[in-house]
């Protein structure tokens, strides 16, 4: 190690909070050149949040970041790029409708008289795929026809296009089908002989066992150690990404003397390419939870559910009734009253621009109108409940729910669906980017809805609360339920065991091919 | 051979328009008395100059993800414009065309300017803009009339051998490679002008490929470090370029500049339904001004074959003049609808929302 | 007070303030030139009063479309083809008829709007070329001969308490548009698929129907305007919806509601069709020729989107 030059980029305090979320706290961070440095963490541990500061996506709350020693700061992803500074994003990059080189080349094209130089255009996107190993990609395709794996080679190809120093790789292997996992680690010692500064963010240990030559562990926002690969074994970095402590205190959860009754059935749900084959049930008052790695069916599932896929096989049963849900009006409907808190509150779960009355209302106002009309006092007694019950920090019911915080935004999207008494809650990642001690509220709210009788059904990132409030989990691999854990078996150790489908005597599985 | 048929079925829509087109100009030219005459084709080429050269004007705000509602407005008054500048001896002449195409392109600028800086939708921004143009137009013309250079009218709307005669190029002698195309209709050679030295080298630059960019994805652009600004401010520019042109020739090709405010919008609405039926996506992201051309062409084609119905055939009823707005109109509702087909592939129903 | 105005849009605020510039505006021009202040009488009020009606009826329809972030080109030959068929069909039938038309035809519209996914813009603009197509081949190209039946002409002319019918169908028919935004679910919903489609849907809101239902209206609005004009001037002509869709836009526009949808209050779009009815009338008396209208039109709706936050949303 040569110890007097220095590291590529180094971070120092450097904070960023979001509201009252605190995505990184006070980290200091380094990586050198000539190194492949790991990222590992949770969701939600902060790694998202550290790159895009690097790149230059986002500016820190406090801080400081150095580039080979000297102070820098990265107002754009262009600035950070003109730095040598290049990152591989997980929400690709690429126009579909363009080819593989227009693609490769987008800002800074070969011009031959001022025009577009398409043939030394497509000879630099084939030089770039051959350094990757992806030769077989022709560069004139558009980007569309190709799957998403390949994809992901051009958007790495399109990466290096930029010549980068420090090359950043955000979950990058995630939609890669073996054989390019292989091409893609190949290129990464090869860059690393080159003198390249890697950084790759993965909660995939047995990559980073594979590829990495120095692991950094973030947790909740914080570096909690750096240290060669290898040095530590695989259930001491386990805890080390998981914590001793849960922090947050759950509600205890009720004994089951026998299987409550099943509410809602499926049985081999099938869509498209992200759902294989799902079976499940949950029970009256019963809160199962899916885990699993990102991407592996849980989002498609629930929006199956709700009637908002088109092409869904299988059947789904409530009561022991099939039904056909075929959009979420009829998922809300009397017969079903199922409902789902989705994903993104901003741009799916809440209209911003209107009051938190008018959106507390909103899926409940059929119910509260006689002969079309809406019953005004029914309609604001319904909303000064519903702000009381969940304690949702407000001026007046008239302030536009643009204007909360994150944590009440949810609460006012989680308060619509209460309002219709629905039977069946389906949620999408609930917590995310919430402060404690909403989740905690959250949490004591999903208890007591199921203590009253109704069936939950939650996908989270966070593998702390499908400890905390679910009687059962399902890890979810490739469209598939791969493991179910119930009672006593939920434990950290199972939980990212089997999403990342290691055996239990730590051998990995094979990637599932995209 | 993967990559050619992904260029095929790139090329998809563009080539079942070509194939419409044979198909309906096959149809008329045999039904026609002088079909296949070099009168017949001079005639029907002027025809569709105008019209092409408009739905160019379209297809760049399109590519964008827009839409562009004053290019038949702006057609009208560069038109109108045109009337009054396209008179005196050859430098004024120049100097008159070149006067009007920089209106165009001004106009053009300005609506870039209020959607890029003003951060108006282009549809509304295009309704308003199209507003004052026609109001622009009525105040140059409040009534049908002008004139325009003969000489250069007669020359712009027949062959290539007229523009030799009524010029005296070479004195009379044509060399033997200018015999050889001298019954090319100007105005095909004039359109391939047009898309050799203006579109095709647009298309090719940075600022061209930034507008496919923006309609494919203009979130992925914007990571890309695509220069979005420009890019659009660049579009609608081009767009008032191409309808000044679309003018010109119209005033050449009529003689006078007519403020024909319905007519403004009959030239947009099917400058809209050629860009569709030309293959380019009203989504934005692809397709091109070759294919609203070819658009143009088979909307032409079309309404030539109404002409050339034999009254007592089944489909006589078709060549009653009175049904033709109708059935233009039914075309035009198809032509966009085609367009529009995706719903019926689309998976998961979030992804039909804007 | 202080809250009273402040609970009143902005828009809304200037477009009245617009209003009393265009009043002053034409005040000073016939003061100075005829010495007089016909501006301000009360004949002249009500007359303009009148003519707004037709207009007005025609944007509280295009107000709900664009409520929703659609627009409906289509109003034009919906106003004509409504009041042909209504003027051909003649007795009773004749404002059923025509109220028909124009409700099929927004069904029509919804139904490529709402099922098929086409742009707003587009498919209405295709309407609208049908519809004339329609009209061309049913009447031959002429206007019809028929002429409007009593009631048609006692809703349009007939006055009560010195004013005109007409007005009276407008104000009526603005208690039931506002009675629909505000007291009841569809017109929640309206909003709220301005706002965010993909929201609405997600809360379970039939997104389908609203749509349908909200061009049915702006189809029948269209008709109701087609019918008074018919009755006004005691019959149909050619083309006699055109000069009616740019300015009903623009009155809605003006009004304060945003051309994307979502928000947008109904005191607004009356305000701004009675700017527009007097910038109309001042310019006519001021003898501007078409010409400067069109410019004139153009450059307020501009200057009003500039003004009002430029068209896009607010940020969140």
């Amino acid at each position: 190690m040569i110890a007097d030059t220095p590291p590529l980029v180094r971070l120092t305090g450097v904070s960023k909070h979001y509201g009252g979320v605190h995505a990184l706290r006070e980290v200091d961070f380094s990586a050198r050149a000539g190194s492949i440095h790991g990222v590992l963490g949770e969701n939600g541990a902060g790694k998202s949040t550290l790159i895009k500061i690097i790149a230059g996506v986002v500016q820190p709350s406090a801080g400081e970041l150095a580039i080979d020693g000297r102070p820098a700061s990265f107002a754009s992803p262009q600035a950070a790029n003109a730095a040598g500074v290049v990152c591989v994003f997980q929400e690709l990059s690429l126009l579909p409708d363009l080819s593989v080189a227009d693609n490769i080349c987008i800002t800074r094209p070969p011009r031959r008289l001022g025009l577009i130089d398409r043939r030394a255009q497509r000879r630099r996107a084939e030089e770039l795929l051959a350094r990757i190993g992806c030769a077989d990609i022709d560069p004139r395709l558009p980007v569309k026809a190709l799957p998403l794996s390949r994809r992901q080679m051009v958007e790495i190809a399109k990466a290096l296009g930029r010549n980068p120093r420090l090359l950043i790789l955000d979950e990058a292997t995630s939609a890669l089908t073996a054989a390019d996992v292989e091409k893609v680690y190949a290129l990464l010692h090869q860059l690393r002989r080159e003198g390249l500064g890697i950084l790759y963010i993965s909660h995939r240990m047995p990559e980073i066992k594979a590829l990495c030559d120095t692991c950094s562990v973030f947790r909740n926002g914080r570096h909690i150690d750096t240290f060669p690969a290898g040095e530590r074994a695989d259930d001491e970095v386990v805890r080390m990404l998981i914590g001793r402590e849960i922090h947050s205190a759950y509600p205890p959860k009720p004994v089951r003397t026998e299987a409550p009754a099943p509410v809602l059935e499926t049985r081999g749900l099938r869509w498209g390419q992200r759902l294989a084959d799902i079976s499940l049930t949950v029970g009256r008052g019963e809160i199962v939870g899916l885990g699993g790695l990102d991407g592996q069916g849980q989002r498609e599932l629930l929006l199956a559910l709700f009637g908002v896929l088109r092409g869904v096989e299988g059947s789904v049963l409530v009561d022991g009734r099939p039904v056909r849900i075929g959009s979420p009006s009829r998922a809300k409907s009397a017969g079903i009253r199922m409902a789902l808190i989705p994903e993104d509150r901003k741009t799916e779960g809440l209209l911003l621009p209107m009051s938190v009355g008018e959106n507390i209302t909103l899926a409940a106002l059929g119910g509260m109108a006689k002969a079309g009309v809406i019953d005004r006092k029914r309609e604001s007694d319904s909303i000064a409940r519903m702000v009381e019950a969940l304690r949702i920090k407000i001026g007046s019911a008239d302030a536009a729910v643009g204007t909360l915080s994150g944590g009440n935004q949810q609460k006012v999207a989680i308060a619509k669906w209460l309002l219709t008494d629905a039977r069946i809650v389906l949620l999408n990642d609930p917590t995310r980017g919430i402060d404690v001690g909403t989740k905690q509220e959250i949490y004591q709210l999903l208890h007591d809805l199921a203590a009253a009788g109704t069936s939950i059904l939650f996908y989270s990132t966070d593998y702390d609360e499908l400890i905390g409030c679910c009687d059962r989990v399902l890890i979810l691999y490739g469209g598939r339920v791969i493991r179910t854990l119930e009672g006593e078996a939920i434990t950290e150790t199972n939980i990212v065991a089997s999403a990342l489908n290691l055996e239990t005597n730590g051998q990995a599985a094979e990637a599932v091919p995209a | 051979m993967i990559p050619l048929f992904h260029r095929a079925s790139r090329q998809g829509g563009l080539l079942i328009a070509l194939a419409l087109f044979v198909l309906f100009y096959g149809l008329y030219t045999f039904e026609h008395p002088r079909g296949g005459s070099a009168d017949l084709i001079v005639q029907n080429a002027n025809e569709t100059f105008t019209l092409a050269l408009v739905a160019m004007a379209q297809t760049v705000p399109v590519l964008l993800g827009g839409l562009d509602l004053s290019v038949g407005p702006l057609m009208t008054m560069v038109n109108c414009l045109a009337s009054h500048l396209l008179v005196g001896d050859g430098w004024d002449l120049a100097f008159g065309i070149v006067l009007c195409l920089c209106a165009g392109l001004l106009a053009g600028f300005v609506n870039g300017a209020l959607v890029v800086y003003g951060r108006i939708q282009p549809i509304i921004a295009t309704l308003a803009t199209g507003a004052v143009l026609i109001g622009i137009a009525l105040f140059l013309r409040p009534t049908p009339g002008g004139a325009v250079d003969s000489d250069l009218s007669w020359a712009a709307t027949n062959t290539l051998f007229d523009v030799a005669d009524t010029y005296g190029w070479w004195g009379g002698d044509l060399p033997g490679w200018f015999r050889a195309i001298q019954s090319i209709p100007v105005p095909v050679i004039l359109i391939v002008l047009v898309v050799l030295l203006v579109w095709l080298p647009f298309k090719n630059s940075v600022t061209g490929r930034g507008c496919y960019a923006i309609g494919s994805s203009e979130q992925a652009a914007f990571m890309s470090g695509v220069a979005i600004d420009r890019s659009k401010l660049a579009a609608f520019t081009l767009a008032g370029f191409f309808a000044a042109v679309a003018g010109v020739y119209l005033a050449l090709q009529t003689g006078s500049g007519n403020a024909d405010t319905p007519m403004a919008g009959a030239y947009t609405l099917n400058s809209i339904a050629a860009v569709v039926i030309g293959g380019t996506s009203l989504f934005g992201g692809s397709g091109g001004a070759v294919a609203s051309i070819v658009g143009v062409m088979v909307l032409r084609a079309i309404s030539f074959c109404f002409r050339v119905v034999p009254e007592d055939s089944p489909l006589g009823f078709l060549a009653n003049p009175l049904l033709q707005p109708l059935f233009e109109g039914v075309i035009l509702l198809g032509a966009v609808s085609l367009g529009a087909a995706r719903v019926f592939t689309v998976k998961n129903r979030l992804q039909l929302f804007g | 007070m202080q809250d009273f105005i402040r609970s009143i849009d902005r828009p809304i605020l200037v477009a009245c303030g617009f209003v009393v510039l265009i009043l002053a505006a034409g005040t000073a021009y016939t003061a100075i030139t005829q010495g007089t202040a016909t501006f301000l009488s009360p004949v002249y009020l009500l007359q303009q009063l009148k003519v707004a009606a037709f207009l007005g009826v025609a944007a509280a329809g295009m107000m709900l479309v664009i409520l929703m972030g659609h627009i409906d080109l289509s109003v034009p030959w919906t106003i004509a083809a409504s009041a042909m068929l209504a003027t051909a069909a003649g007795g009773p039938e004749a404002i059923p008829v025509g109220l028909a038309v124009g409700a099929l035809v927004g069904l029509v519209n919804g139904l490529g709007v709402a099922v098929l996914r086409i742009p707003s813009m587009i498919f209405t603009l295709g309407v609208n070329t049908v519809l004339r197509g329609l009209m061309v081949m049913l009447t031959g190209g002429f206007s019809p001969t028929t002429m409007a039946t009593p009631p048609m002409q006692f809703l349009a002319k007939t006055e009560l308490l010195g004013i005109p019918m007409a007005v009276f169908v407008w104000a009526l028919l603005s208690l039931g548009i506002v009675f629909l935004l505000t007291r009841t679910p569809m017109g929640r919903y309206i909003y709220a698929i301005g706002n965010r489609e993909a929201a609405a849907y997600l809360s379970g809101v039939n997104t389908r129907l609203v749509i349908l239902g909200a061009f049915t209206l702006c189809g029948l609005c269209s008709a109701l305007a087609g019918i008074l004009l018919a009755g006004y001037s005691s019959k149909a002509y050619q083309a006699m919806g055109d000069p009616y869709l740019l300015p009903a836009i623009a009155a809605v526009v003006i009004g304060g509601t945003n051309i994307l949808g979502g928000q947008g209050r109904y005191a607004g779009t009356v305000v701004g069709t009675i700017l527009i009815v007097l910038l109309q009338s001042v310019l006519s008396v001021m003898q501007m020729p078409e010409a400067g209208r069109q410019i004139i039109y153009g450059l307020v709706i501009i200057l009003m989107l500039v003004l009002y936050g430029r068209g896009g949303r607010p940020a969140a």
